[in-house]
């Protein structure tokens, strides 16, 4: 059962929808504790970083006890920003700090002084990244495929990227350390190339 | 560290004008006439590569909007790309119901334009991505004037004051129709388009007028476009998706295929 924590953050009813379409059994834990019975969990989330506050001591304990014990863990969008140290949109809430560095905000100009609209709001490719962090990438995530994107903060490229998408400047559009992966994209919006992401989890968390 | 280069695509969305939970069409945003079911016409534009899909109610009576959510449901069942959604969205409340009926998106037309703190409260809710500010605008000697009331009434807005306006207030994206343009299938009005997209930092997606893919080419080079939205060519197969995707990529367009 994947455990799909609630929030409040949004785009909980999409997830929980793309997931039962490929198959997934997904339960929605009322508290933290709820987390032991999951064979993996899935953190939704899209808009203010700052909404990240509602994943309180309580939750943050619980998440990390899960991640340590080795549980498959998808961060999705905000999910995913929430894994590093902080982020400039509310610098007084911190993330969870398993993965270093903090997300920042996109440039609204090209390093060549050409403007780029913010938020980044559309379909762009995710470049893999081949043989970094725990060598194996996110699953699913293939080279070059377009996903959607609505986001106005990104993580940086660090030995944690796995996939790097370019708006204005490189961020990374997909993370992955061990057991834990993350995307910036919406696999559950990205129709079929995101549907494969979030299927090779379940199936991973499986197996 | 890689030297790779990823490819930001063009944007092509299809506007699902609803009425009583059927898709309707007119022209110059009257004489309206029967054009399918809903989440049938999702599932095909889906199927041919849109981009993304707007819903927007375009109904006046209360049954009606109560069907909404129903229809915004079907639209989102078998459907995994992004929901915009709007029409008679007056209140926090209505926003949050058609999202969890699947929308990502809400669209404010007349709403914002008499209380633009609604975009503000929407966008403090669910964050300024879920907020599509949707402008009506005709030309009136060399401005543009904004109207609401699905473009009956002039609302005292110059189109780029108030993009600048929304924008400032939490709106992550303006959606800008043409009245003049229209139903007319005669292409985009680019020069209102890149007005306002030259104004704002925010995505800008041209509507009314499309009549050809060509259209297209122009909207997102002249006018300036992030995005195109279009209804009636799609619903008659005047063209494919498809072909307007073709269309864009031999211009030097970048299209998600």
């Amino acid at each position: 059962m994947i455990a799909l924590i609630d929030y409040g953050a949004g785009n909980l009813a999409s997830v929980r929808k793309a997931l039962r379409a490929i198959g997934a059994e997904v339960f929605e834990p009322a508290g933290a504790d709820g987390l032991g019975r999951a064979s993996a969990i899935v953190l939704p989330g899209v808009g203010h970083f700052g909404s990240t506050a509602a994943l309180d001591a309580v939750w943050r304990s619980a998440i990390r006890g899960r991640l340590e014990a080795g549980v498959p863990f998808l961060g999705i969008c905000l999910g995913m920003q929430w894994l590093f140290e902080g982020s400039d949109e509310a610098p007084g809430t911190p993330g969870l700090g398993c993965l270093p560095g903090r997300v920042v905000r996109l440039p609204d100009r090209t390093d060549a002084g050409d403007r780029v609209k913010v938020p980044h709001a559309g379909w762009n490719t995710a470049r893999a990244i081949p043989g970094t962090g725990s060598g194996r990438g996110v699953p699913g995530l293939e080279d070059g495929a377009y996903y959607y994107f609505t986001h106005a903060y990104a993580a940086p490229v660090t030995a944690a990227a796995a996939a790097v998408t370019v708006y204005g400047a490189p961020f990374a559009s997909a993370v992955r350390r061990a057991n834990i992966c993350g995307v910036q994209f919406h696999p559950e919006k990205s129709g079929a190339a995101g549907l494969a992401v979030l299927r090779a989890f379940v199936e991973g968390a499986r197996s | 560290m890689t030297s790779a280069t990823s490819t930001f695509a063009r944007r092509l969305i299809a506007c699902l004008d609803v009425r009583a939970g059927r898709v309707v069409k007119g022209v110059n945003f009257e004489g309206l006439r029967d054009a399918g079911d809903p989440a049938a016409l999702a599932a095909r534009y889906d199927a041919e590569g849109i981009d993304e899909l707007v819903v927007l109610d375009v109904t006046a009576t209360i049954e009606d909007r109560l069907a909404l959510a129903r229809t915004v449901s079907a639209v989102a069942a078998n459907v995994f790309i992004p929901l915009a959604v709007g029409g008679g969205i007056r209140t926090v409340d209505d926003a949050a119901r058609v999202i969890e009926a699947g929308a990502d998106k809400v669209g404010l037309n007349t709403a914002a334009l008499g209380d633009p703190a609604l975009i503000s409260r929407i966008a403090g809710r669910f964050g300024s991505q879920a907020v599509v500010v949707a402008i009506d605008a005709k030309r009136d000697g060399g401005r543009f004037t904004v109207c609401s009331h699905a473009g009956r009434t002039p609302a005292g807005w110059e189109a780029v004051a108030w993009a600048r306006e929304a924008e400032s207030r939490g709106a992550g994206e303006i959606l800008l129709t043409s009245i003049d343009a229209d139903g007319t299938q005669q292409g985009f009005d680019c020069l209102l388009t890149a007005a306002v997209s030259d104004a704002v930092g925010i995505p800008v997606i041209a509507s009314g007028g499309a009549g050809a893919p060509a259209h297209f080419v122009e909207v997102f080079t002249a006018g300036r476009a992030d995005a195109a939205l279009a209804a009636t060519i799609f619903h008659d197969d005047t063209c494919r998706v498809r072909a307007v995707k073709d269309t864009l990529r031999r211009h030097g367009l970048p299209v998600r295929l």
